[in-house]
């Protein structure tokens, strides 16, 4: 009797970087049996983080990625390159014993190597394939490439963050990535519950640009509905946001580069904030939100002075002591290693890693009552696993194994 | 052909914060039934408004998070309501809800309350620091989960006398949201093995801590700290503009620049075709750049020398094109160049670009009580078999709830009572 809530799927995985890696994570987190391939051609070089920073020590070489080690946890690693044709052959096996075959490559890419969705159905008729790039597998930018960033930029995320007058300050990191992965994750355990219920597998076309732009709804509406656009000749301030919130920002707090966040929902919290700041905040223009709202520079000036000379935890804590939304914008090294809800959940889970050692990783957000996820064992090396799958579930002979690697199969 | 969800029933007790899950699960196929106070759900009141004019059921901002959802009114500050609610779960697959860690036990509507006669339930909770430990009473909004779980770290400007910078459109709430989607289909699939049911604690705070990429993996694995840089990703070492201007005023990105030497030389005749060659000093590294022998590595770049000069001639170089010409060209002219670049787009921008056109991204959902039909963002992703479909758009207050009611053996004359007594 499987143990954990996934323990019966197995995904024959392509899928790389963070958008296609971060996808089949959450399902190895939660005990699917998720099978990366990698090319020994070049040493599993088309993830770029297969060898890149962050390194845990002065080691390099496609071991070492620290990116690549935390996307790829909890995952069995096989080399096998499709250019030769015993590869080629060797592949069908894989497919034969899989729930799912997922990869983000390029459109086309796995197709042109005799695998599109009808020759992987031949070979299992329910299987689930997934394929997740940019644009799509069709359409007029179809053979178009992205990363995060360009994702973002093009569905607007990146234009809606920033300050006002000012270029747009854009997401500082690949949120579309995750994005892309947690889309994957869903449309992939539907799919398997689609198979659940009918014994239908399907083709998953995944476009992170259109993804992303249904994180963009409401400003899509706005447009669609009452013809107002978003660009504007000032920019957006997404600080101050859409929310009907005065005050509403991120304020300097004292120390270089520390910052401050609060936000006050309603005029109660307002009045508990004033309270606090004193008499300077004893103005009848901030008494209604409709007053905040209309003095907004002078009222977040108000704000901003008062905090600007006070440690931005502290501003926190007082803030919380009376019931309002404030929060220290936190550096990595203080959510990671100081902050309580942080370590009492678990979210930094230690794994072990061949060659890296004890590494800790990002956990999963969520806790299960009954199947609840583990993350324990570090990323595959590069081909670790080649004699557990090709061997172990396939029952091919140490012989045949090592001969392939010798031709440069595996 | 129906969604992936179409065997679910759903029951959503969710504002702002979970409402998104609610619809991921709803667009699938699931029926959603959406549960709110009689007051409706403070979502009504935020704006924009249909025509500007403020009503509970013409907010934008809710028919974008509540589509193919029917809604209900239920007063569960009322006995009778939570005897209601009790029995609308009893009719449900899956509960999930976004309350405060102790309001649906002090409502006696808890997992443990409810999953005693009904062990099949799955009941996800989202809540800003998980129901239980140390944080758990802390308020939060959006804002205030980006600034303390990471995000916002991570973006802003290069200029760091500059507050740091907080995305647009209640991405904290879509990326927790995301996570008990994700995980709530992983406990039906558990469900669909087993017929255990089980509550998932989604912690909102913790839901932002791992969606910071590489910010929270450096400090895991080098101890080191990485710095926010206008338009581009946060580092340690920081790394050359990629935002410029465009000839027509929009802001293009040129993302990670390339570095196969085929497409430096495509670069090159693009300045000459454009005929802006001369005018770009640094043509000649891209020369060099055209006829080396390899691919310039990341290493080579954080390295210095010779190959992390041409790089930064190349990248330099599709920033000069770009004020050459209009964003949307520098888009496609980089694209079919086989290089990663982008246009920043307006979100409505999206809704009229031809391939999310051809692609059918725009879908007409259809409002009978103001006689129109809106163009709603479409679906995230493909699934041909078991299609993604708005059924519906977002309820009226309390449009469903005689409907529903009906369905779990409540008579007409008992729902007039309910309706009497203010309990829906």
């Amino acid at each position: 009797m499987p143990d954990k809530a996934l323990s019966r799927i197995r995904i024959t995985d392509f899928s790389g970087v963070l958008a296609g890696a971060g996808a089949s994570r959450i399902l190895a987190a939660f005990g699917a049996q998720v099978i990366r391939v990698e090319n020994p051609a070049n040493k599993g070089a088309w993830d770029p983080l297969r060898a890149s920073a962050p390194y845990i020590d002065e080691r390099r070489g496609h071991n070492f990625g620290g990116g690549w080690q935390n996307h790829n946890v909890e995952k069995l690693g096989v080399t096998l390159n499709l250019a030769t044709p015993k590869g080629r052959e060797l592949f069908p096996r894989l497919v034969a014993i899989s729930d799912i075959v997922a990869e983000n490559f390029a459109a086309g890419v796995l197709a042109r190597l005799g695998f599109a969705y009808e020759q992987l159905q031949s070979i299992k008729p329910d299987i689930i394939y997934l394929s997740n790039c940019g644009f799509g597998h069709w359409g007029p930018y179809e053979q178009f490439k992205t990363w995060g960033p360009i994702v973002q930029a093009f569905s607007g995320l990146t234009y809606t963050s920033g300050l006002p007058d000012r270029a747009p300050a854009g997401w500082g990191y690949s949120y579309m990535d995750h994005g892309g992965a947690y889309f994957g994750a869903i449309a992939m355990l539907a799919a398997l519950h689609h198979r659940h219920k009918t014994g239908e597998g399907q083709h998953i076309d995944l476009a992170t640009t259109e993804a992303a732009s249904t994180l963009m709804g409401t400003h899509i509406l706005d447009y669609t509905v009452n013809g107002r656009r978003t660009r504007n000749e000032h920019g957006v301030d997404s600080n101050r946001g859409e929310a009907l919130m005065a005050p509403h920002n991120i304020y300097a707090a004292n120390g270089e580069d520390e910052w401050v966040a609060i936000a006050c929902r309603d005029d109660a919290e307002w009045r508990a904030l004033a309270g606090e700041i004193g008499k300077r905040a004893e103005d009848p223009r901030f008494t209604m939100l409709e007053g905040r709202l209309a003095h907004r520079d002078d009222l977040e000036a108000l704000v901003g002075i008062w905090t600007a000379d006070q440690n931005k935890f502290a501003v926190q804590r007082r803030l919380q002591a009376l019931g309002i939304p404030a929060a220290a914008v936190q550096r990595p090294e203080e959510r990671v290693d100081k902050d309580p809800n942080t370590a009492a959940w678990g979210l930094w889970p230690q794994v072990h890693h061949n060659e890296m050692g004890k590494v800790r990783v990002d956990g999963i957000p969520v806790h299960a009552s009954a199947t609840d996820w583990e993350i324990k064992r570090g990323a595959p090396l590069l081909g670790q696993h080649n004699y557990e799958v090709y061997g172990g579930l396939l029952g091919m002979s140490d012989g045949e194994i090592a001969a392939l690697t010798a031709e440069g199969v595996l | 052909m129906t969604g992936s969800l179409n065997d679910l029933r759903v029951i959503e007790l969710c504002d702002e914060a979970g409402a998104w899950a609610g619809k991921l699960l709803a667009d699938m196929g699931a029926d959603v039934i959406k549960v709110e106070p009689p007051r409706g759900s403070i979502v009504r009141s935020y704006p924009p408004f249909y025509h500007d004019e403020p009503h509970p059921d013409r907010s934008l901002a809710f028919w974008n998070y509540n589509t193919s959802k029917r809604g209900v009114t239920i007063d569960l500050e009322q006995a009778a309501g939570r005897e209601v609610f009790r029995n609308l779960v009893a009719s449900a697959d899956m509960l999930i809800e976004d309350q405060a860690p102790d309001r649906m036990a002090a409502w006696g509507l808890d997992y443990t309350d409810l999953a005693p006669t009904h062990p099949g339930l799955i009941m996800v909770s989202i809540t800003p620091f998980g129901r239980s430990g140390p944080r758990s009473e802390e308020q939060a909004t959006d804002l205030t989960l980006l600034a303390g779980g990471g995000p916002v770290w991570s973006c802003g400007y290069d200029d760091h006398t500059l507050a740091p910078v907080r995305g647009h459109g209640n991405q904290g709430y879509l990326t927790a949201s995301n996570w008990a989607v994700a995980t709530a289909l992983i406990a039906l699939l558990h469900r669909d093995f087993t017929g255990e049911g089980q509550h998932l604690d989604v912690n909102m705070h913790a839901a932002q801590n791992v969606t910071t990429e590489a910010a929270s993996y450096t400090w895991l694995v080098a101890k080191q700290t990485v710095q926010r840089q206008t338009g581009r990703h946060a580092s340690v070492v920081p790394s050359g503009d990629v935002q410029v201007i465009a000839g027509d005023g929009r802001y293009v990105t040129t993302g990670f620049a390339p570095r196969r030497p085929a497409q430096i030389a495509m670069i090159l005749e693009w300045l000459h075709t454009l005929g802006i060659k001369e005018q770009f000093d640094q043509w000649p590294l891209l020369e060099v750049g055209a006829h080396l022998n390899h691919d310039i590595t990341i290493a080579a770049i954080e390295e210095g020398g010779e190959d992390a000069m041409i790089f930064g001639a190349v990248r330099a170089a599709l920033l000069f094109i770009a004020q050459h010409i209009t964003a949307y060209e520098f888009f496609v002219g980089t694209q079919s160049r086989d290089m990663q670049c982008g246009l920043i787009n307006a979100p409505d921008d999206v809704i009229d670009d031809p391939h999310m056109r051809e692609r059918g991204f725009a879908v007409e959902v259809a409002h009978p009580e103001l006689g129109r039909s809106f163009i709603y963002p479409g679906a995230p992703y493909h699934l041909p078999a078991s299609p993604w479909r708005i059924s519906r758009r977002a309820p009226l207050l309390g449009e469903h709830t005689d409907e529903v009611l009906s369905e779990i053996g409540v008579s007409t004359v008992e729902r007039q009572q309910l309706r009497e007594a203010g309990v829906v």
